[in-house]
């Protein structure tokens, strides 16, 4: 169960502003039945151009209908102005916090608040900005970059939390990674080797990663080791020196030869030692 | 405030008789059994009669019982051990709807080295026997395959498929978490090879499961270090909680007409007033071929964890398959693998009664229900009237 303040209980079962104004001056809406929650903000301003009256509808958690009714009570009384200066975060600790898992619920109402202001200023309902970078949810790279700026998000975790980006599929996580790298000016590392390897790129790769990585460390303890053949994911060696004979043998085979060449090669592959 | 609880498949009351029976063994009687004095030496006798009784609750001879700590260790031991005997064979096949402890597994199983078939399911959540057929092979070196889905109910027509696999000589394993207790199973009848039970999904406490091995088929353990159950499985027995198990499975042998019976009236009644009452709700689920206790209903444009919350205020425990409620931002995957539209898989909700549950207060939900599910869709963008 999560751990909701009791604001955030009293703003779920008692929502402040639910409905819709009656001939909105701002509309906005965001999130969508597909992505589990979804928000429709409408607001009419006075002669002093202030938001008089800010009404929600909410489809979603408990955490996206306190949200929505924060949102309503925050913005009641501002200029449009000082309205779009409104954070998540704003939206957050107006309800005393949010579980991280649900900050994504503050984020929906903040993106609501822009759309109803842009509305009213007449600007075009903006373009999809960005390329899209998580297919699941629809989450483009610059949503993802603001995200990680605003609120100094530092893992694809968080990221997820806060945009939802990374919380489907996860095919998404490397470049999640990238971004955050690229925000934080950090060079991008990249860890994975691609995807799939030919037969060919294969048996060159087992074979450096035998000279570089496993020769050197057998041979300290007087070992060595020859690559046999490769027939599909096994690969055929012959212990030689001190490894030949060495009771530990198997252990050595099966704990790192194998272990080093699935991390650095390929995850399918076994290791047999060739039949004498 | 009185607490409705109609979350049977999630855990279960512990029965009365079965607390009972556990008191002793931890104030009097805490020995432990492998002793060579008879204080600890006696309790034996007491883990052989709780064998005994689990056993008969599903046709199985005692020493084809092992206990376990819970249902995931007894779905963990059953395929690993059968991965392990045959260790040249490298496909699984279970289906899209198992249970995380199944699933799980097999998609980390899957990342290494072995290839994993997920078996589909139609929208009503059932299993073609043909597409198991058809994925069988000479690498098969498991099938696991659930008796019942603990979310919809809806029961597999193991009986029907396990012949075919066993014909192959491929170890048929069940995860019988949800089913055992709840309807009657008798391994005699239908030669699984390896079946899964919970004891705190059958009202025996939290901590303790049984894994069925028949007789002769191959076996290595998991936990591997004592001779506790003849080396198959390590570590010093849950006294108290095995013997628990054994007095629930004697009850549950006792109630099993009562939960086929009044239990599924409640259910019944539950879910034809709630589709009655509320429009643009449905059935997830075969109707038919489904455990009594269980039903799952999805309530189009409202989310499952805000339904959940505003019952909670009432006092009523059930469940949601939603996004929310599951941690992760999807709804539930065996939902999803039914094919229910989003419309309504973020809305669906889980009751599982038990022969606890009365009359009274399946009227109660049925009263405080339809007004909840109003109220959200009054909030709700996407609700038209």
């Amino acid at each position: 169960m999560w751990e909701y303040t009791d604001k955030v209980i009293d703003h779920f079962l008692h929502p402040r502003n639910a409905g819709e104004v009656e001939d909105p001056d701002g509309i906005g809406e965001e999130g969508s039945l597909a992505c589990g929650d979804a928000l429709t903000l409408t607001f009419k301003l006075d002669d002093e151009k202030r938001i008089k009256d800010a009404k929600f509808k909410t489809f979603g958690c408990a955490s996206a209908i306190a949200s929505s009714s924060a949102l309503t009570e925050i913005v009641k009384g501002m200029t449009l102005e000082e309205a779009g200066k409104v954070t998540n975060d704003d939206i957050a600790r107006y309800l005393g916090g949010l579980p991280k898992e649900k900050m994504h619920c503050s984020v929906m109402g903040r993106n609501a608040l822009e759309k109803a202001i842009a509305y009213y200023r007449g600007e075009a309902e903006k373009k999809v900005e960005g390329e899209i970078v998580c297919e699941c949810f629809g989450v483009t790279d610059l949503q993802i970059e603001r995200a990680i700026r605003e609120n100094n998000l530092a893992t694809v975790e968080e990221v997820t939390d806060y945009t939802k980006a990374g919380g489907g599929c996860e095919s998404c996580h490397e470049k999640i990674e990238e971004i955050i790298d690229k925000v934080f000016g950090k060079p991008h590392v990249v860890h994975r080797k691609p995807a799939r390897l030919t037969n060919i790129q294969k048996i060159k790769l087992i074979e450096e990663t035998l000279e570089r990585e496993i020769k050197p460390s057998l041979k300290k303890d007087g070992g060595d080791i020859e690559l046999i053949d490769v027939v599909g994911n096994t690969v055929i060696v012959k212990l030689r020196g001190t490894c030949a004979t060495c009771v530990a043998s198997q252990v050595t085979l099966k704990h790192y030869v194998e272990s080093k060449l699935r991390e650095l090669v390929t995850p399918e592959l076994t290791v047999e030692e060739v039949q004498q | 405030m009185k607490v409705i609880y109609t979350d049977n498949n999630a855990t279960t009351q512990v029965a009365p008789e079965v607390v009972e029976e556990m008191l002793p063994y931890f104030h009097d009687l805490y020995g432990n059994p492998s002793s060579m004095h008879s204080f600890g030496g006696q309790l034996m006798r007491k883990l052989k009669e709780a064998r005994e009784k689990v056993a008969r609750l599903i046709g199985a001879t005692p020493d084809e019982i092992l206990f376990t700590s819970c249902g995931t260790e007894s779905d963990n031991t059953a395929i690993r051990a059968a991965l392990a005997s045959d260790p040249d064979k490298k496909q699984i096949i279970t289906t899209r709807v198992e249970h995380p402890a199944v699933k799980n597994l097999c998609e980390y199983l899957s990342k290494n080295g072995y290839s994993v078939t997920f078996l589909p399911v139609d929208r009503q959540g059932r299993l073609d026997p043909e597409h198991l057929y058809k994925s069988l092979s000479n690498d098969t070196a498991v099938v696991s395959i659930m008796w019942a889905n603990n979310e919809t109910g809806v029961i597999f027509p193991i009986e029907e498929i396990v012949q075919m696999v066993k014909e192959m000589g491929i170890v048929f394993h069940t995860d019988a978490v949800q089913a055992v207790g709840k309807i009657p199973i008798d391994v005699r009848k239908v030669p699984v090879d390896m079946l899964s039970l919970s004891g705190h999904k059958l009202h025996a406490s939290k901590g303790v499961g049984a894994l069925y091995v028949r007789k002769g088929t191959k076996f290595s353990p998991f936990l591997i270090g004592g001779h506790q159950e003849r080396g198959r499985r390590a570590g010093t027995e849950n006294v108290a909680s095995i013997i628990g198990l054994g007095k629930a499975c004697e009850l549950a042998g006792k109630h099993i007409k009562k939960e086929n019976e009044r239990v599924k009236y409640l259910r019944d009644k539950l879910e034809n007033e709630i589709l009655k009452q509320i429009p643009n709700a449905m059935l997830n689920g075969d109707r038919e071929h489904r455990l009594p206790n269980t039903t799952n209903i999805s309530f189009e444009y409202v989310e499952g964890e805000a339904i959940l919350l505003m019952m909670n205020e009432f006092g009523i425990c059930a469940s949601s398959g939603s996004a929310c409620t599951s941690g992760s931002l999807e709804p539930s995957h065996v939902l999803r693998a039914m094919g229910v539209p989003f419309t309504a898989a973020h809305g669906s909700i889980r009751f599982s009664l038990s022969i606890y549950n009365t009359e009274e207060e399946i009227d109660f939900i049925i009263e405080k229900l339809p007004p909840i599910i109003e109220r959200l869709r009054e909030l709700s963008p996407y609700w038209k009237q």
